[in-house]
């Protein structure tokens, strides 16, 4: 057992856990924020993708130890005062997503794309979204919504 | 995924203590943590590099890149420095799987790694680099000893990786669709002692084609290995590529990053 202090969407949080605990099992079991989901758990779909001191990374591929001191963020702490987050509003708006089951991490690695480039082409954001995979929408409308709250944020 | 013990290590001498033939040492952990995942890795100890402060970084002398080994993918594409020197090296940070992986490997797991069909030992070949670890400078060329096999020692750990700056430089490579790993990959460069043609993805271990880089070094151009046979014998096949067409590939690569330098 391993005792770690994580910033989680603002909030302090200690725990003590079991050396091996991924960062998706700590956020969706430990701490019951079952909005990062886990597709493949194989580092492959990014459902699981959060942002760890700013950055996209996929949390089914991280310890949660490795992490010790980090502010995370998942997409329960985008939205603030009950007002969606400009990303999560596009993709509502412009049907970026089917079944959903993709969408907390495809909402998570674009905001992290729009950080660092903040009018991106469709080949970009395409490019970007090279490790997070959707199986109903085509990408078509994921695309139109990054470009939308591009142009919003 | 079987459960271990996790030391985080403050300086090289402590994670070199802390190892044994059942530990592991913990970089970005983009292999080590999927292979212990489905079974295919297991250790007694994990130990993390990446609170070791010297171990990163990225430093530019007159002809050198020395790059600290818990540097990161995304570091390395996005440095102003190292774009500059050597766009080519970048630009192979920038192909390796996606954004979330260029933000948490590192150039140290890469070639600690070896994995047959990675970017990085690639340059190290190409390049003349010079892999820096806390017991002695190991050689490019001799630290890539086969699948998965390095030169590196239990306990030893490598700290940098030091490349040569070329005249000219490129890298090709045809990405597999699912991973980005290299189904091949060339990279081509003109450095001070002639030209090398490193080749990954193709075979068991990266390697440098001797025909290739001597003819190249004699004419720089892509029509100078025109009459070079590669021969398919010892090039993987699978269900992405068979050994004839990786072979085709690492020549109709060599001429495109000629072509490109």
């Amino acid at each position: 057992m391993i005792k770690i202090e994580l910033e989680v969407n603002g909030k302090k949080i200690q725990k003590e856990i079991p050396d091996h605990t991924l960062l998706s099992t700590f956020l969706r079991e430990h701490i019951n924020l079952t909005g990062t989901h886990v597709g493949c758990d194989t580092s492959q779909c990014g459902a699981c993708v959060v942002h760890v001191d700013g950055k996209s990374l996929k949390s089914c591929t991280a310890l949660a130890a490795d992490l010790n001191g980090s502010k995370v963020t998942t997409i329960e702490g985008l939205a603030s005062n009950g007002k969606l987050h400009p990303m999560q509003e596009a993709f509502k708006k412009l049907h970026g997503l089917q079944c959903g089951f993709c969408t907390p991490g495809m909402v998570m690695s674009v905001i992290d794309l729009l950080k660092q480039n903040k009018n991106p082409s469709d080949k970009e954001i395409r490019d970007w979204l090279e490790g997070n995979i959707c199986r109903c929408t085509g990408y078509q409308n994921i695309v139109a919504a990054v470009k939308e709250a591009a142009a919003k944020m | 995924m079987k459960t271990f013990n996790y030391h985080s290590a403050k300086d090289v001498k402590e994670a070199s203590k802390l190892s044994s033939s059942k530990s592991a040492f913990l970089a970005g952990g983009m292999t080590t943590l999927p292979s212990m995942k489905l079974g295919l890795a297991s250790y007694n100890d994990l130990i993390n590099l990446k609170n070791i402060k010297n171990l990163s970084g990225i430093k530019v002398s007159g002809k050198t890149i020395k790059i600290g080994s818990t540097t990161k993918h995304a570091e390395v594409s996005q440095s102003k420095e190292v774009k500059k020197a050597i766009p080519s090296l970048a630009a192979l940070a920038e192909g390796i799987g996606d954004p979330q992986v260029r933000n948490r490997g590192t150039i140290g797991g890469s070639i600690a790694n070896n994995d047959p069909a990675a970017d990085y030992p690639s340059a190290c070949i190409a390049l003349n680099a010079v892999i820096h670890t806390n017991e002695r400078k190991i050689e490019a060329e001799k630290f890539f000893k086969g699948m998965f096999e390095t030169a590196l020692k239990t306990g030893e750990i490598i700290e940098a990786v030091e490349f040569e700056i070329p005249k000219k430089s490129n890298y090709q490579k045809y990405p597999n669709p699912a991973s980005r790993y290299a189904i091949v990959g060339v990279y081509v460069a003109e450095c001070k002692s002639g030209v090398n043609v490193a080749v990954t993805g193709a075979k068991s271990c990266v390697y440098n084609d001797k025909n290739l880089s001597s003819a190249l070094s004699k004419n720089f151009s892509s029509s100078a290995i025109d009459g070079i046979e590669i021969s398919s014998s010892g090039m993987n096949s699978d269900i992405h590529a068979s050994a004839e067409y990786r072979a085709n590939m690492v020549k109709v690569f060599t001429k495109k990053a000629v072509e490109a330098c």
